[in-house]
């Protein structure tokens, strides 16, 4: 199998659109013949990153890069930036508007839910500064 | 109680008094275990196997979540009911639509009754 690369533009509060990219990945996953369990943890690390950008940026870029050994999936946003990383990564902490909860998401569970799907995991961000999620899933 | 272990789906219809969305031809299928929540952040969290989602959300990422994690099929409770685009992105996909009039809690109470256990492994 040769190595990958997928990448698809992240419209801020696009809701019907989001999923799309997650689910492109997932789908490329299953064709190249990824075990189940592995193809799960990257297709929900990566839709809960595609949302973390409709929902807290001003737009963005779901990427993944995917090799034999390892699953990558990077989410770059223009944005606001997370101020605190750390609360951030708390369940149930969440900066989600009323309308956002409404759609079944912003409860706090993104974050938590990447690192829980993640072998390795790396958020870049600064108050004003945008936001990179690097997700890594390896294939073993 | 009855024997705990997988539902074909024609028997979560009967138990539920459901209406069939989509997916007809798959009320055969067998789900291991269930799970209701109307946060789809807590579905992604949590559940797991072969599992029948319980929401009253009918939004287009009910179907995108179901899909994410491998879900058998969807039961929407309380009354709601998908409209035509979210019929046909579930058909597309292959994933059956039930609905059914019983409250969420009601709905698992029938189906935990009924011996379809939940996600999690405390009720084996």
């Amino acid at each position: 199998m040769p190595s990958l690369k997928l990448s698809f533009p992240v419209r801020a509060r696009d809701f019907l659109a989001g999923g799309h990219g997650a689910a492109r990945i997932r789908q490329v996953l299953q064709q190249v013949g990824f075990p189940p369990e592995i193809i799960r943890r990257a297709a929900i690390a990566a839709y809960e990153a595609e949302m973390n950008i409709i929902i807290h940026s001003y737009g963005g870029e779901l990427k993944a890069h995917i090799t034999p050994g390892a699953i990558t999936i990077t989410a770059v946003d223009d944005g606001p930036g997370i101020p605190d990383i750390e609360l951030a990564m708390q369940e149930g902490y969440s900066t989600a508007p009323r309308e956002i909860q409404e759609m079944g998401f912003g409860a706090g569970m993104g974050l938590p839910n990447i690192r829980r799907c993640a072998d390795e995991l790396e958020i870049k961000s600064g108050a004003g500064q945008g936001t990179t999620v690097n997700i890594i899933i390896y294939n073993r | 109680m009855g024997e705990v272990g997988p539902l074909k789906l024609k028997e979560v219809q009967a138990i539920l008094n459901a209406e069939v969305f989509t997916g007809m031809d798959k009320l055969e299928l067998e789900v291991e275990a269930g799970f209701a929540s109307d946060l789809m952040s807590d579905v992604l969290a949590f559940a797991s196997g072969r599992i029948l989602l319980l929401t009253g959300l009918t939004n287009p990422h009910v179907i995108h979540t179901a899909t994410m994690i491998d879900a058998a099929a969807i039961v929407f409770v309380r009354g709601k009911r998908p409209d035509k685009s979210l019929i046909q992105a579930a058909r597309e996909v292959g994933l059956p639509l039930l609905g059914t009039r019983f409250l969420m809690y009601d709905s698992c109470g029938r189906l935990f009754q009924a011996g379809l256990k939940g996600c999690s492994g405390e009720d084996r």
